[in-house]
């Protein structure tokens, strides 16, 4: 094992976890906002997906397929906020995860019934094909431009809640809902805006990561659940908590698929070890989000409060 | 257009069901037709029904519903065929894990199994059983096929993985069947995984001449987008699940030129197979899959065995389908002992035919290959 | 008629109606319908436990799940060594009904006991996700651990035996899983009745008065989350035995999902809820997926219905608004 390998799984859980923080930067942020736990984000994540696979099919030009991705899930995520979430807000968390729950049935089938059972077809664009040398290890040009956009939608990210209008907004809505509406904030905008924003967030991971994935029915439900740890081990409602839950779970999650094996084998045959080792490291993030909440019952990073 | 046509077919076989004649012989079709997994199912249906079609006049009414990918469900489906619809035959089932809880409950039952794609080897050899048939193969043989041709290509140093379930452990173990060089490592993967850059780290740095693959559906799709990007350039070999028509169009190029093991191609010559991909095309609008040829076989080995005996004929029956009498579209077609298939193995390489990726046959793995679990089979 | 009545008129008809429909099809001759009717009636039993959590404690379990694997696993692996004749840990298998459901129930208290310990430090949305990744934990075990079959599962080649039946017989089978429901739902009254039962809605309603007339709130929904976690076990170990088959899906975080449906449906803490929630998820699968490759595209507008315009599941809009808030 050498350091070269070493330090192309730590890019590659960094990659991993960057992805994940664009999913629960949009989870999180609608539930610190609206006190709203929404099972179907994975859901506008497989839009985003499936609109950048068409489009950029039709087209040719992968980045026309992004930006349509992008709108189609802000825009599935603001009818959806419309529709049915707005009339959730006051409701309890069991009403959220079953009306989400039905969200759920509801768009996978809807996209399966539109773009049929078959997995799409979505490559990287060739600009960002290849590998780039970064002297010790050659790494894939397209991984190392996920962690760029996964960086610089960080950076955006936090500059919108810190320096605009709307992010004073947010925050205020984070602390005190009733001050906002005093304020004369018009909360039902800002919360379907919010909501939109949000599955933005959730589109554009779906259409960058659908380009090195398999675009189907149900790509969304396995990275929600990832999500869901994610936020719950930084701290629900905080950005920087899901920034650092996203890291930590990207980065122990691979790091465990690689190392549990090789531990396993210094004392097991390698047929068994790899068996075993595979086991353990598919409940380590579990197993992590366990022991947070154990001794930290709210987090890393606990939202006001 | 293709989705809707497909569904009103479906449809009407469905409508059929409630004007069943004395005569007829109810054939039940347990398959997947939503989530993640619908595309194989679809296939296996749309060949089955393309059968029927080209057959004319024929006494099957054809039941189908969709198990989802649950196994409790497919036993209830299963059980509900059986007692209400009281289905002669049932077939359909995709995933080693459902046919596992269907097939020894059904045999049981004295009603037919035959199985369009599933092959777990519990069913061809310790466990095999008179009404259960297998027109596809057995888990291991494109494996096995796949292990045999990389020693013909010369490969010594193998990095060979597969996700950390039953059917990929024997992947890895019909592999090693036949492979003689050496394992320059070996990986379990997790089921349904969609992130493979650590293990593909581990392949680069594992300094193997060549890859093996089994990574069937969306697993093998996320596998070969991120290989093409990794910069590792090593010959990948595989059985043809992972490189098939359902998935093709989705890898796109980084699948061109993967060498993979399969009983199909579209481009096999014989009169047989040339019609079918005609025929499938022309109804479908697409080309058809390892899966659809299996759906297709199915239902050929079904009219065939009908046309020798009554289903209520049982020993009868099961002597017809035992002696195979139709015209698979794979060329030569016998059933060993175990009711699984003696054939033979292509081996394919994906190419580009007219802006559509398919599979070409460039050889052949084995010559009238038999699964090696039948010794265990007392029947 | 007053909504009391009206309730317990309602639950009168299910209970009639789940032993009465299966005994016209025995009759008849559909024994496919007595084999749904048991499904309903062990689907119930689950929702009963996970009633006694989420109805009565207001414990939003999103890992029950794990308890109906643990149970199902139990059954499944019994029955596997009792078939080998190969003792595991030190205990022979065994292919006896009774002996099993112990085993299953001690089991999954267990388990639920050290989850409860550890979730129930927590509240609200995490109590839910915390739930969920231990559920989760397990699913993956079960999915990895190559000796029972992993993804395969574990197929039970014969139905487990229960003295002075036969329950290869669906009639038989359907019989006995009917009178565990009733023992169930005698269970879950008695406890609803009790002072435990009131100790625990008053927790769920009002955790700090709870607290200050001297109720321990860790310790109540802790016995009452165990209590929750056997019984769903119990339905799990019946649930292996109607299909003949194990595997990780029992498990699956959907499963967990499809329990709280079968709730929701039927009416949050109602005593027949679970009966009448189970009642339309089987009716709708077995219906619609039988007519249309979408049918989740309907149960799913069918659910969102339900909760964003019938609060009180099927119970709720028959009978009105429960007695306990």
């Amino acid at each position: 094992m050498t350091l070269a390998l070493i330090l192309e799984q730590l890019l590659n859980g960094v990659q991993f976890g960057l992805m994940l923080f664009l999913m629960s930067a949009g989870l999180t942020l609608v539930f610190g906002v609206m006190g709203l736990i929404n099972l179907a984000h994975g859901s506008l994540y497989m839009i985003g997906a499936f609109l950048c696979a068409a489009v950029a099919g039709a087209t040719g030009n992968f980045w026309l397929g992004l930006m349509a991705g992008i709108a189609a899930a802000a825009a599935a995520g603001a009818l959806i906020e419309v529709a049915v979430i707005r009339r959730l807000y006051a409701r309890d968390h069991l009403d959220q995860v079953l009306a989400t729950f039905a969200l759920i049935l509801i768009l996978s089938e809807g996209v399966r019934m539109i773009f049929g059972p078959f997995p799409l077809y979505l490559n990287v664009p060739d600009a960002l094909r290849g590998t780039v040398n970064l002297g010790i290890v050659d790494y894939s040009l397209y991984r190392l431009a996920l962690i760029g956009f996964g960086l610089a939608v960080a950076v955006g990210l936090w500059a919108l809640i810190a320096k605009t209008r709307l992010g004073i907004q947010i925050r205020a809505g984070e602390s005190d809902r009733e001050m906002i509406a005093a304020l004369g904030v018009n909360i039902r905008a800002l919360y379907t805006i919010v909501f939109a924003l949000g599955a933005a967030l959730a589109g554009l991971a779906g259409a960058l990561v659908g380009a090195i994935q398999s675009v189907q029915v149900g790509m969304g439900e396995p990275v929600l659940i990832l999500a869901f740890v994610v936020i719950v081990i930084g701290g629900i409602g905080s950005v920087k908590g899901a920034m650092v839950g996203a890291l930590l779970v990207g980065v122990i999650d691979t790091m465990g698929r690689f190392l549990l094996p090789r531990i396993f084998a210094t004392f097991l045959d390698t047929s068994q070890a790899m068996g075993v080792g595979a086991a353990l490291a598919s409940m380590l993030i579990y197993l992590l989000m366990a022991l947070v909440l154990i001794f930290r019952p709210q987090g890393l990073f606990p939202a006001h409060g | 257009m293709k989705p809707l046509k497909t569904a009103a077919m479906a449809a009407l076989v469905l409508g059929a069901a409630s004007v069943a004649e004395a005569d007829q012989v109810t054939v039940g079709m347990i398959t997947t037709l939503s989530g993640g997994g619908a595309g194989l199912g679809v296939d296996v249906r749309d060949g089955f029904l393309l059968a029927l079609d080209m057959a004319g006049e024929h006494d099957i009414r054809l039941v189908v519903e969709d198990d989802a990918q649950r196994p409790e469900l497919a036993v209830q489906i299963a059980e509900r065929m059986i007692q209400s619809e009281r289905a002669d035959i049932l077939t359909g089932i995709i995933w080693s894990n459902l046919a596992m809880a269907v097939v020894p409950a059904t045999v049981a039952q004295d009603i037919f199994y035959i199985s369009p794609n599933a092959g777990p080897s519990p069913l061809a050899g310790a466990n095999c059983h008179p009404n259960y048939f297998n027109a596809a193969w057995q888990n291991d043989m494109l494996h096995e096929a796949a292990g045999q041709h990389a020693n013909e290509l010369g490969y010594e140093n193998t990095f060979i993985m597969a996700p950390n379930y039953p059917a990929g452990t024997d992947a890895l173990t019909g592999f090693k069947r036949y492979f003689e060089g050496d394992l320059a490592g070996e990986l379990f993967t997790q089921v349904g995984q969609t992130d493979y850059a650590a293990e593909i780290a581990q392949i680069r740095a594992s300094g193997a001449d060549s890859v093996f693959i089994f990574l069937p559906g969306g697993m093998g799709i996320s596998f070969m987008r991120q290989y093409e990007q990794s910069g590792v350039d090593l010959p990948i070999i595989s059985a043809g699940f992972s490189f098939d028509q359902d998935v093709l169009p989705a890898i796109g190029s980084a699948a061109l030129g993967v060498i993979n093991t399969s009983q199909w191609s579209p481009d096999l010559e014989n009169d047989a197979n040339a019609a079918f991909v005609a025929a499938f095309e022309e109804a479908y609008g697409r080309l058809p899959s390892l899966y659809a040829s299996q759906g297709f076989d199915t239902a050929n080995l079904i009219l065939s065995a009908l046309a020798g005996a009554e289903v209520s004929d049982k020993d009868g029956f099961r002597e017809a389908l035992r002696a195979a009498d139709f015209t698979s579209v794979r060329g030569s077609f016998a059933f060993a002992p175990n009711h699984h298939p003696i054939q033979t193995v292509y081996v394919r390489e994906v190419v580009e035919v007219d802006g559509v990726l398919t599979n070409r046959i460039i050889g052949t793995a084995f010559e009238e290959h038999r699964d090696v679990h039948g010794e265990n089979c007392q029947m | 008629m007053d909504n009391t009545r009206k309730e317990w008129l309602l639950n009168a008809v299910l209970a009639g109606a789940l032993l009465g429909v299966p005994l016209w099809a025995w009759l008849a001759n559909e024994p496919f319908i007595v084999t749904l009717a048991t499904r309903i009636a062990i689907l119930a039993i689950a929702g009963v436990g996970l009633n006694i959590a989420l109805g009565l404690g207001g414990m939003v379990s999103f890992g029950h799940a794990l308890y109906l694997g643990i149970g199902g696993y139990v059954a499944g692996i019994a029955a596997h060594h009792a078939f080998s004749g190969m003792p595991v840990l030190g205990l022979a298998g065994t292919n006896q009904m009774l002996p099993i459901w112990a085993m299953a129930m001690l089991l999954s208290g267990i388990v639920a006991g050290i989850v409860g310990a550890l979730s129930l430090r927590t509240s609200g949305i995490f109590f839910i996700m915390i739930t969920l990744a231990f559920a989760q934990m397990g699913f993956f075990f079960a999915l990895s651990w190559p000796a029972y079959g992993g993804e395969d599962g574990l197929p039970i080649f014969l139905r487990n035996q229960f003295p002075g039946l036969n329950t290869a017989r669906p009639w038989e089978f359907f019989l006995l899983a009917y009178s565990v429901l009733l023992l169930v739902l005698a269970a879950f009254a008695l406890i609803r009745a009790a002072r435990f039962g009131a100790a625990l809605m008053a927790i769920r309603q009002n955790p700090d008065r709870a607290a200050a007339i001297g109720i321990s709130p860790f310790g109540i929904k802790l016995v009452g989350f165990v209590l929750s976690g056997m019984i769903t076990g119990l339905a799990g170990a019946m649930m292996a035995d109607l299909t003949r088959f194990v595997s990780p899906a029992m498990m699956a975080w959907t499963m967990s999902g499809e329990l709280i449906v079968i709730i929701i449906l039927g009416g949050v803490g109602r005593l027949f809820g679970p009966v009448a929630g189970a009642a339309i998820l089987v009716g709708f699968e077995v219906f619609f997926g039988g007519v249309s490759e979408h049918w989740k595209l309907w149960l799913g507008l069918v659910l969102l219905a339900v909760v964003l315009f019938a609060r009180g599941g099927l119970i709720g809009l028959i009978a009105g608004r429960a007695r306990h808030g």
